[in-house]
């Protein structure tokens, strides 16, 4: 049976990985390259890495370390972050990702979604969502969570599918740094209405949290940051738990 | 000891190199036919869509190389499916090393998603008057895969994986070994197949 898998991710600026709280302020948490050679150790499924540098040199800083990443880890890892056209998913491929992450370019230009898939599969295409909820229902946002969009989540996520990615990333803003848990009512909706896997981000607090967003959230995987870099979480003690809440994980 | 990679227009060819480097290993990347009959090991790597990769194939003469060597070859996902006899991908004749078809997923209800893509564990299956494959030990262990073509249980089945319904996770007929799953990035558990087999 296909386990569900344990996802951390590194937020990753200047060649340090860096953690924000509700996307704001950002905290040092390590070097990207051994900090994710430890989680593979540990037993993580996968891993993410995302580009917070927005200047060219940082660019060049990251490439160089998705390149290093290619060859010391032996787990699959996704990178994310300022990739707008096909040219930076060659890059991205090239410097040895298996999979890259899109977020505000597919929004602003949803058939940069086709000409991926087109190009190099379903499988390398990850789009990721960040949305948050108010009296109005669910909206997408753009450029980490400070732009909102018209879009609406579920209409999104569907377009989205429908367009071959991959695999959907769902963050939700209003549970992203509050630690109190997933957003499981809305991925639940998701994994119903969609044919593609969700990655749930965005509350993880404690081992309990991520029971729940596989029992309930029917997510596919799991995604955390600052519960994994400050030890709050470690991933093979998570593993033996969710053993024995009986999900099926990779142990 | 030389290890040769196949080299053709397949996808990923990367990941295994940096593998065997990681084991210590200094592969050579060819389509040359006289560099791949004089190593010790081939890889036959990749992950693509398989009429474009036959097509390639044949083009380089490669698709008569392949099923002649007779030193252990290594298939990795799409390296296992063009092993296979034909592929229901681009409906394609392949090498034909292993009397199989290749199929396309077909899912049976809502949760069954295509590709199968993520961890997901082997058993070993017992072929007979065979040797023992590279997986003895390893039942029930994890490793990774992305595809969304499969090769069913047939009698060169040396793994079984289930997904929908049970498939050949890997394969193995005299020195023809193949995983539809990716060793290279799968942890420890693919380490040591990847290590098994170059012990061969």
């Amino acid at each position: 049976m296909l386990a569900k898998r344990i996802i951390p991710c590194l937020d990753v600026k200047d060649g340090q990985t860096v953690k924000g709280t509700n996307f704001l302020q950002l905290r040092q948490a390590g070097d990207p390259v051994e900090l994710g050679k430890i989680y593979s150790q540990q037993g993580a499924d996968e891993l993410v890495f995302l580009d917070i540098t927005a200047s060219h040199e940082g660019r060049k800083t990251f490439t160089d370390m998705v390149q290093k990443v290619a060859a010391e880890i032996d787990i699959p890892f996704t990178v994310g972050g300022g990739i707008s056209e096909l040219r930076d998913v060659e890059r991205m491929l090239s410097a040895g990702a298996d999979k890259i992450s899109i977020n505000s370019a597919a929004l602003r230009r949803p058939e940069l979604i086709d000409e991926i898939v087109s190009h190099f599969g379903s499988q390398v295409c990850v789009v990721a969502i960040d949305a948050h909820q108010d009296e109005q229902g669910w909206t997408c946002y753009l450029n980490g969570g400070r732009i909102p969009t018209d879009r609406n989540l579920f209409e999104w996520a569907r377009e989205v599918n429908d367009r071959g990615a991959g695999e959907i990333l769902f963050t939700s803003m209003n549970h992203d740094g509050v630690k109190q848990g997933f957003a499981c009512e809305a991925l639940a909706r998701l994994a119903s209405e969609l044919t593609i896997p969700v990655i749930a981000s965005g509350g993880a607090g404690k081992m309990e949290d991520f029971c729940d967003v596989f029992a309930e959230g029917k997510a596919d995987a799991a995604l955390a940051a600052s519960v994994f870099h400050f030890g709050q979480i470690s991933i093979p003690e998570l593993k033996e738990y969710l053993k024995k809440e009986n999900i099926n994980v990779r142990i | 000891m030389k290890v040769a990679v196949v080299k053709y227009n397949a996808g990923n060819i990367f990941s295994v190199i940096h593998a065997l480097k990681r084991m210590g290993v200094e592969p050579l990347l060819t389509d040359s036919a006289e560099e791949l009959r004089r190593a010790d090991k081939v890889i036959f790597p990749g992950q693509g869509e398989a009429s474009n990769a036959m097509h390639y194939l044949r083009q380089r003469g490669l698709d008569e190389i392949i099923p002649s060597l007779t030193q252990p070859v290594l298939g990795i996902c799409i390296g296992q499916q063009l092993m296979c006899r034909h592929s229901e991908e681009g409906d394609v004749d392949c090498l034909g090393i292993f009397d199989a078809e290749v199929k396309r997923f077909v899912p049976l209800k809502h949760e069954d998603k295509i590709p199968h893509m993520g961890w997901n564990s082997i058993q070993n299956n017992k072929i007979q008057n065979s040797k023992p494959t590279l997986f003895e030990g390893l039942d029930g262990e994890f490793v990774y895969f992305v595809h969304s073509f499969y090769v069913p249980v047939c009698k060169d089945t040396a793994a079984i994986t289930e997904y929908i319904h049970p498939f050949s996770s890997a394969m193995q007929k005299d020195n023809f070994f193949a995983t539809q799953f990716h060793p290279e990035k799968s942890g420890k558990v693919g380490q040591q197949i990847l290590h098994n087999f170059l012990e061969l």
